[in-house]
């Protein structure tokens, strides 16, 4: 390596980050907040919803993050992200379900899932060289639709659409309880185990994911993104590289579904591979900066916390101003989906290029100055 | 000239849609010369390298590269026996840092300290916008750049598309000095420009297109003493250069 960035010099948290930081101290400010609380949520907030809130955004921020290497990192416009989130969570219930909550079936079942999303992944991507753009993206559609119909149909492997509900292996479940007491205010239980085994692994793959995007891998991905024919005149094959940064996101949005199905301790349709969810992760991502890992992990935590607290917060804010009926019936808690919209309009309009992506570009018009 | 070429093209025939572009273009790239491919607009050159690159595919006829039939390659096939190519337009990948782009040049070993150096003191400015995106450089700072990036490896063959086009007359001395130092290590290029002063100045051998055949091929030193054929051919001479 060249002497104008030696890595051996950089700090122990910068090697972390892989020498990729949020890139403008907002960014940052808002990604050490979402590590502090995530990191530290059971401590934090009484409830089983708030933290069950934050077990969401971290297995989010994976799903999010691993679509931002398709979307954001290597151009990929696919809609069957969910398949492969719904593939990792189907391998997990099947396996608990059919053959009861041990450590071995929660490892054959994710590895299937996650084994199976991979290769699914790497055949979507060799689409992409017979047919461009947006008839690949269409036929990715007709490939989620498939199998949410097949989820539904096959109502003896997965429960169609009722789905499966499942037992966890004893160390995860609510109610394994090792101390009567609780330990230092927080009482030890599965549920809090079930809650750092999602945050880590999914600190863990956020981690990978940003070692992975500034690699050599990394790299060529981008250049692949920008201009195809460029790349691979410098000698790289396009469809190695495409079909192996499909077949990551695809394993790492399976491992989400994994613990999404871990978290619930059920798994149905709706759950995992409704066309919803796709739509939530394309926000995610673009709300918070496509092609920047830190921005989805934002855009996901934004997009969790508005789903579930800003109907109530708009419960709050409309008994606070039932005296002014008019504005009242603005802030009538039904409509939270008008405001989600304002929302994201409002960021589309500030933040034309998603939070982080924005922050970045003014840190960096300074810097051209 | 009694040696083998590097690089022949035998009736090279492209077709991009309908249109019918390279009718059997026949061309010889010898070893460590300055090969310089001229041409009116619309004449075929762009897609000549191209097709060599393996950009566009060859119709009909045969290009071979050392023992090597390009016409079965891929794109990145043909780069890895050596081929580098700087197209034209700058061909940078802007969203990339200058550092990025120029990594992308060594293939998965990285840089080479003494090459890069090398590199750096042909082209100093590229030190200075070391992580900042290839997007923020002025159009010749992008040229220059694309040309930095095809030298960070050693190359059997230069393919350049056209590098001093649009830019300032200083650039077009740095880019001159900087092909004049490759030439003078013994690099064998294939370039096309639509500067003839500079084409005369760099080219060893040249060849002229028109409607996608190759209508004269002499060595660049009796092509720029005759301002008569340079007429005739390009509908310039090298003196409205000057």
């Amino acid at each position: 390596m060249h002497s104008f960035s030696p890595p051996s010099r950089r700090s122990f948290g910068l090697r972390l980050l892989s020498g990729d930081t949020p890139g403008h101290p907002v960014a940052s400010f808002l990604m050490a907040v979402l590590v502090f609380v995530l990191a530290f949520a059971p401590l934090l907030f009484a409830g089983t919803r708030a933290v069950a809130t934050a077990a969401r955004v971290a297995i989010f921020v994976v799903l999010a993050a691993s679509y931002d290497l398709l979307l954001g990192y290597t151009g990929i416009v696919s809609f069957a992200h969910t398949l492969f989130f719904g593939l990792g969570a189907y391998g997990v219930a099947i396996a608990l379900a059919g053959s009861g909550p041990s450590w071995s079936a929660l490892f054959v079942g994710s590895a299937a899932g996650i084994g199976f999303a991979a290769l699914l992944g790497i055949g979507i991507a060799l689409l992409s060289l017979r047919v461009r753009a947006i008839f690949f993206s269409m036929i990715t559609l007709a490939v989620a639709s498939v199998g949410q119909v097949l989820a539904s149909q096959l109502h003896d492997i997965t429960g169609g659409e009722d789905g499966l509900t499942f037992s966890v292996p004893p160390l995860l479940s609510p109610s394994f309880h090792p101390f009567t007491e609780p330990v230092l205010g927080v009482r030890i239980d599965g549920r809090l185990n079930t809650y750092y085994l999602i945050f880590v692994v999914s600190l863990v793959l956020f981690l990978l994911l940003l070692r992975l995007v500034n690699s050599p891998f990394g790299r060529v991905l981008r250049a692949i993104r920008e201009n195809e024919f460029r790349a691979e005149a410098l000698g790289y094959r396009v469809v190695v590289y495409r079909s192996l940064a499909s077949a990551i996101a695809a394993a790492m949005a399976a491992i989400a579904g994994t613990l999404m199905a871990l978290l619930l301790r059920y798994n149905g349709p709706a759950t995992t591979l409704s066309f919803s969810i796709m739509i939530d992760i394309l926000l995610m991502v673009v709300i918070g900066g496509m092609g920047t890992l830190y921005g989805p992990a934002i855009g996901a935590a934004l997009m969790v916390l508005a789903q579930y607290y800003l109907e109530p917060a708009l419960q709050f804010l409309a008994e606070l101003t039932a005296p002014f009926p008019l504005l009242s019936a603005v802030f009538q808690p039904d409509r939270w989906l008008l405001w989600l919209g304002f929302l994201f309009m409002l960021v589309v309009m500030y933040f034309p290029a998603g939070i982080v992506g924005s922050l970045r570009a003014r840190g960096l018009y300074s810097q051209t100055r | 000239m009694t040696e083998q070429p590097l690089l022949v093209l035998k009736g090279v025939h492209t077709h991009i849609g309908r249109y019918h572009i390279l009718q059997g273009v026949d061309l010889e790239v010898y070893a460590q010369r300055v090969s310089v491919l001229l041409g009116r607009n619309g004449a075929g050159k762009t897609t000549t390298l191209r097709t060599i690159l393996g950009l566009w595919h060859a119709s009909a006829g045969e290009i071979s590269f050392d023992q090597h039939r390009l016409n079965t390659l891929d794109p990145p096939a043909i780069a890895r026996l050596g081929i580098a190519y700087v197209p034209e337009n700058m061909g940078i990948f802007s969203g990339l840092s200058v550092r990025e782009n120029l990594l992308l040049g060594t293939g998965p070993k990285g840089f080479r300290n003494s090459r890069l150096e090398e590199v750096l003191a042909s082209f100093p400015l590229l030190r200075e916008k070391w992580n900042l995106p290839a997007g923020t450089l002025s159009g010749g700072q992008k040229q220059i750049l694309a040309i930095a990036r095809a030298m960070m490896l050693p190359r059997r063959l230069f393919v350049v598309d056209e590098p001093t086009k649009g830019l300032a007359p200083a650039m077009v001395d740095v880019l001159l000095d900087a092909f004049l130092r490759l030439k003078e290590g013994g690099a064998t290029i294939l370039l096309v420009e639509q500067n003839f002063a500079m084409a005369a100045t760099l080219g060893d051998d040249a060849a002229v297109m028109e409607d996608g055949r190759i209508v004269h091929v002499s060595s660049m030193a009796a092509l720029a003493q005759d301002e008569a054929l340079q007429t005739r051919l390009l509908g310039l001479s090298l003196a409205s250069h000057q």
